[in-house]
């Protein structure tokens, strides 16, 4: 073990100010695809130069446990990162979050395990809500990532867990935590405090089992959230500057998120939060008609006679795998000289913008994928509309029928267009079980088996 | 079946109704294609072409009606055409049965059966053979270049070493295919471009294609062409004056004038009187698509381009479609090949005159011995009937107070929001040490910085957003450096996990990031 005090605590500073501009412009270069390449960059170097200053600053010497977590994590990382399969990106983000959540919750009990000399009275009782909101935000956000986490993997259940009284259960689990931390600061003892952890870990994994898997983009938002303030409060804990700016771009940016994904189903936060999903205010309207199927054959005759084609991809498409042969399926058609273009909904998949990673992977270029406001518009002028695997987004009851558990939520006017096919595996209602009317109407064909195994009927046929 | 073009006898007439190109889609509908010799020679195909695309060559007009089944031409048949005509052949042209009483009688008498092409009816399914408006698309062309032509000076504006050259001003008048034709071409080479018709719903298209439309101070319901299957209708004289009135305050402005105003079956409405002309500049231009039934404008002489004792030029040309007789003879094939394949519904060379469809109906001048003329009205409408009720729009004012209603709404919730904010601070100002409050400007600031910086993430960047925070997040590594060094065994090895949970974070994170955004491409 030895020293390694190169740096000044004033040139330290200084490197978390460098490292607190890169990490904003890092945020901002996101704005469009190519700045992002750059951008992602600037992240790197402001947290090379972070680690950088905190080791060789005051305080920290360079010892063997540190170089074997040090490299150990990097490895797990790289691997991880490596390996991932692009559908599964939603679990390795809640892992993630996990990890922060996690991290939170030793520093705040760390902290409290070190003796620390106080100033004032306020400067402690400032320095023990702290420790105590740090552990209950890290905790919350560590098993909340593992069940989102399991859930999304498919390890957990993804239907909503509804225990009888479960808003009461969580009143009483933060009112105990609150007594906890008056007793806490009373100078009852740690143990307190390692109650509350307890409790916080129920509280998290809780509140995410109430959450059905079509919220999941909500609540994985959220979490990339919380992870930010609990980062935000250990920086508090510890006096450290460059932790509070980076918690809080973080925190706000999940929040934002947040906002997004809500506002996308017409859901109030609050309700998102508190799980299960709000039963209809009356009855629904009757669907009239009947599904008529199609076969491929059907569907490449009227592919080849069609001008303008707008893809839906949804939750569905990433669960088949099938995003290559919609690649290949756009590439065959536009090199016919067709306009081919894709409709995401802000929910659609599993996380934001999962769908346009996803089709990103499979190479269709990012400047046909088109966000819903841009092309909701086109769509009556769209000779043929493919829904893939989604279901809830193109759902026109979210329009016409007040009673709806959807109604008001924007939905991507598929119904519009001149023809519509919709791929589907089986007769069934959606993730929240509501029944499509699109499926009944007159434009519409359904083309029935697993997403993958059709498109790649259709791209036999299609040359 | 035979289907045979002869060479058109109007004399300047340079178009023909059957391409090669043509000819090889007629062929693939199971027709044979026959033509006179030096039939295309005019509008720029040799014989050679059209036996290359295997169509059969014939010497003499004679020979090709006696040979077909079917014969397609441009222009109305001539007397000696009309001689020719026998029972069970088809004859495919222009033929103006409105004002040719002669040529349906000799075309009964005969027994033949005649598709006159201007009778398609203006429904979305015959648009492919509305030759009328192939036709018009190239005389608005025209009328431009013409106008160029006659015009001395640039249509764009520019400011050279030379001098400064002001942009020319177009008035297009009646905005039908012709006319919107022509506006596009003239804003294309750069002049301000002005347009007016009758129908104020065409304003929109009129503004799409790049044109000021022109409007009235006139409270009248102008005519609604919808109802006259998308043609302009006779307006009543109050309006007439009023148009008048407006086109004689801008008149001294114009530099081009294109006139396309025809209402169908009537001579053409007096639109750009004397006085108006007179009020010219000198070197102005008119170009009268009209010409052919009487002008828009009195002065003009059919046929013939004058000019004026102030120096204006009127062109009164009626052969625009034939002076560009490649393209007019390309896009006028075509229409007859849709024409010929609604007629062979099996595609196997057999003609089946159905009277039953609304479009072959509509077409029909004569058949089976009887004048089919005119034709009942269409089943479809031309145009979808004006919606029926409108929604009672909000008027500038309304619309002026609802927004600042939401306006002052917002402001005091921002208000409300900073009145609750600011007690809060002073609040944790007035207990917490002030340590506390520098930690806690830099907390606030950054979530500010936060909201500002992330609304502008795409969202399609989502997903890369969420990761890069993540790795990001991984900033609490050094919460658990500070600690590693304390000294108590348990603190250390709880510091060591978080820094190795913080690492996979951090490298993961950044790692996943960067692979998501390669993927990102163009196309």
């Amino acid at each position: 073990m030895f020293s390694s005090d190169l740096l000044t605590a004033e040139v330290q500073t200084a490197a978390y100010i460098a490292a607190s501009v890169l990490f904003i412009l890092a945020l901002g270069g996101l704005k469009n695809q190519e700045s992002a390449k750059r951008s992602v960059w600037y992240g790197i170097v402001g947290m090379g130069i972070a680690v950088f200053a905190t080791i060789f600053g005051p305080g920290v010497a360079i010892t063997l446990p540190l170089m074997i977590s040090l490299v150990i994590g990097a490895g797990i990382g790289a691997v991880l990162a490596q390996k991932v399969e692009m559908t599964g990106m939603p679990q390795l983000v809640a892992a993630l979050h996990s990890f922060v959540g996690l991290a939170a919750v030793l520093i705040g009990l760390n902290s409290d395990a070190t003796a620390h000399e106080f100033a004032s009275h306020a400067e402690q009782v400032i320095h023990e809500v702290e420790i105590f909101i740090g552990v209950f935000i890290g905790a919350i956000t560590f098993t909340g990532s593992i069940i989102a986490y399991g859930k999304l993997a498919g390890k957990i259940n993804g239907q909503a867990l509804i225990l009888p009284g479960r808003h009461v259960w969580n009143v009483a689990m933060i009112v105990a935590s609150l007594i906890l931390l008056v007793m806490y600061m009373q100078g009852a003892g740690s143990w307190t405090l390692y109650v509350m952890t307890a409790i916080a870990f129920v509280v998290g994994a809780h509140l995410v089992m109430a959450i059905g898997g079509a919220d999941m983009p909500v609540v994985v938002s959220m979490l990339n959230s919380y992870s930010g303030w609990a980062a935000a409060a250990t920086g508090f804990l510890l006096g450290n500057d460059l932790l509070i700016v980076v918690g809080a771009l973080v925190g706000s940016s999940g929040a934002i998120l947040s906002y997004i994904m809500c506002k996308a189903m017409n859901r109030a936060f609050i309700s998102v939060i508190l799980g299960g999903f709000g039963g209809p205010s009356g009855p629904q309207m009757e669907v009239e008609g009947e599904q008529i199927a199609i076969d491929a054959d059907g569907v490449a005759a009227a592919l080849e006679d069609a001008d303008s084609i707008v893809i839906v991809p949804g939750y569905g498409m990433a669960v088949a795998q099938a995003q290559q042969a919609v690649s290949e399926l756009t590439k065959r058609l536009r090199d016919k000289g067709k306009e081919v273009r894709f409709a995401i909904h802000p929910v659609a998949g599993r996380l934001p913008g999962h769908m346009n990673v996803l089709l990103a992977e499979a190479k269709v270029p990012y400047d046909i994928v088109l966000e819903m406001d841009e092309i909701n518009d086109d769509l009556p002028d769209t000779d043929v509309v493919i829904v893939i695997g989604s279901n809830d987004i193109v759902n026109p009851a979210a329009q016409d029928d007040p009673n709806s558990p959807i109604a008001g939520m924007p939905v991507l006017e598929v119904w519009k267009a001149k023809q519509v096919f919709v791929s589907k595996r089986g007769q069934g209602t959606g993730y929240s079980g509501i029944e499509n009317p699109l499926f009944f109407k007159e434009n519409t064909r359904m083309f029935y088996g697993d997403a993958k195994d059709s498109l790649n009927k259709l791209l036999s046929l299609i040359s | 079946m035979r289907i045979g073009t002869p060479k058109e006898l109007f004399k300047g007439e340079n178009r023909v109704a059957m391409t090669p190109d043509s000819a090889k889609q007629l062929q693939k509908l199971g027709h044979e294609c026959v033509i006179e010799t030096k039939a295309g020679l005019a509008a720029g195909f040799s014989d050679q072409d059209y036996k290359d695309a295997g169509v059969e060559v014939v010497k003499t007009a004679a020979a090709l009606w006696k040979a077909v089944d079917v014969v397609a031409k441009v222009r109305q048949p001539e007397a000696v055409e009309l001689k020719r005509l026998r029972k069970d052949l088809t004859l495919i042209s222009f033929f103006n049965p409105a004002a040719n009483e002669a040529g349906m009688e000799a075309a009964k008498d005969a027994g033949a059966t005649v598709i006159a092409m201007e009778m398609v009816p203006r429904i979305s399914r015959a648009q492919k053979m509305d030759a009328l408006s192939s036709m018009a698309n190239i005389a608005g062309y025209r009328a431009v270049i013409e106008a160029g032509n006659n015009f001395g000076r640039f249509f764009t504006g520019q400011v050279t070493a030379a001098g400064k050259v002001p942009p020319a001003k177009v008035l297009v008048v009646g905005a039908g295919v012709a006319g919107l034709a022509a506006i596009g071409t003239a804003t294309s080479l750069g002049a301000i471009t002005y347009a007016f018709d009758v129908r104020p719903e065409v304003a929109e298209q009129v503004e799409s294609m790049g044109a000021e439309f022109v409007f009235l101070d006139f409270e009248e319901d102008q005519a609604d062409g919808a109802a006259t299957g998308g043609y302009a209708a006779v307006s009543s004289p109050e309006f007439r004056e009023a148009q008048l009135a407006k086109f004689r305050e801008i008149a001294p402005d114009i530099d081009i004038v294109i006139t396309t105003a025809l209402i169908p079956n009537r001579e053409a409405p007096e639109l750009w009187t004397e006085d108006m002309v007179k009020s010219m500049k000198a070197g102005s231009v008119i170009i009268d698509l009209a010409a052919e039934k009487g002008g828009n404008c009195k002065l003009t002489v059919m046929d013939k381009k004058i000019v004026t004792d102030n120096g204006v030029t009127i062109v009164g040309y009626t052969d625009f479609p034939s002076r560009m007789a490649t393209q007019a003879s390309m896009l006028y094939s075509t229409n007859i090949r849709h024409m010929l394949a609604d007629l062979t519904p099996e595609k196997d060379g057999v003609i089946v005159h159905n009277m039953e469809d609304d479009v072959i109906r509509g077409a029909t001048v004569t058949h089976d011995g009887e004048i089919t003329f005119p034709p009942p009205p269409p089943k479809v409408q031309a145009i979808a009937a004006k919606t029926a009720e409108k929604v009672p729009e909000k008027t500038p004012e309304e619309i002026a107070a609802e927004e600042a209603a939401a306006m002052a709404k917002a402001g005091r919730q921002q208000t409300g929001l900073l009145v609750i904010g600011g007690l809060l601070m002073l609040l944790i100002g007035v207990y917490a040490p002030p340590a506390f409050m520098q930690h806690f400007i830099v907390f606030v600031l950054s979530i500010f910085i936060g909201f500002q910086v992330i609304w502008g993430v795409a969202h399609s960047l989502h997903t890369p957003l969420m990761a890069i925070t993540n790795a990001i997040s991984g900033i609490i590594i050094l919460g658990a450096l500070l600690q590693l060094g304390s000294g108590m065994a348990i603190v250390t090895i709880l510091a060591s996990v978080s820094v190795l949970i913080a690492t996979i974070n951090i490298v993961g994170g950044f790692m996943v990031t960067r692979r998501m955004l390669q993927m990102f491409q163009k196309s």
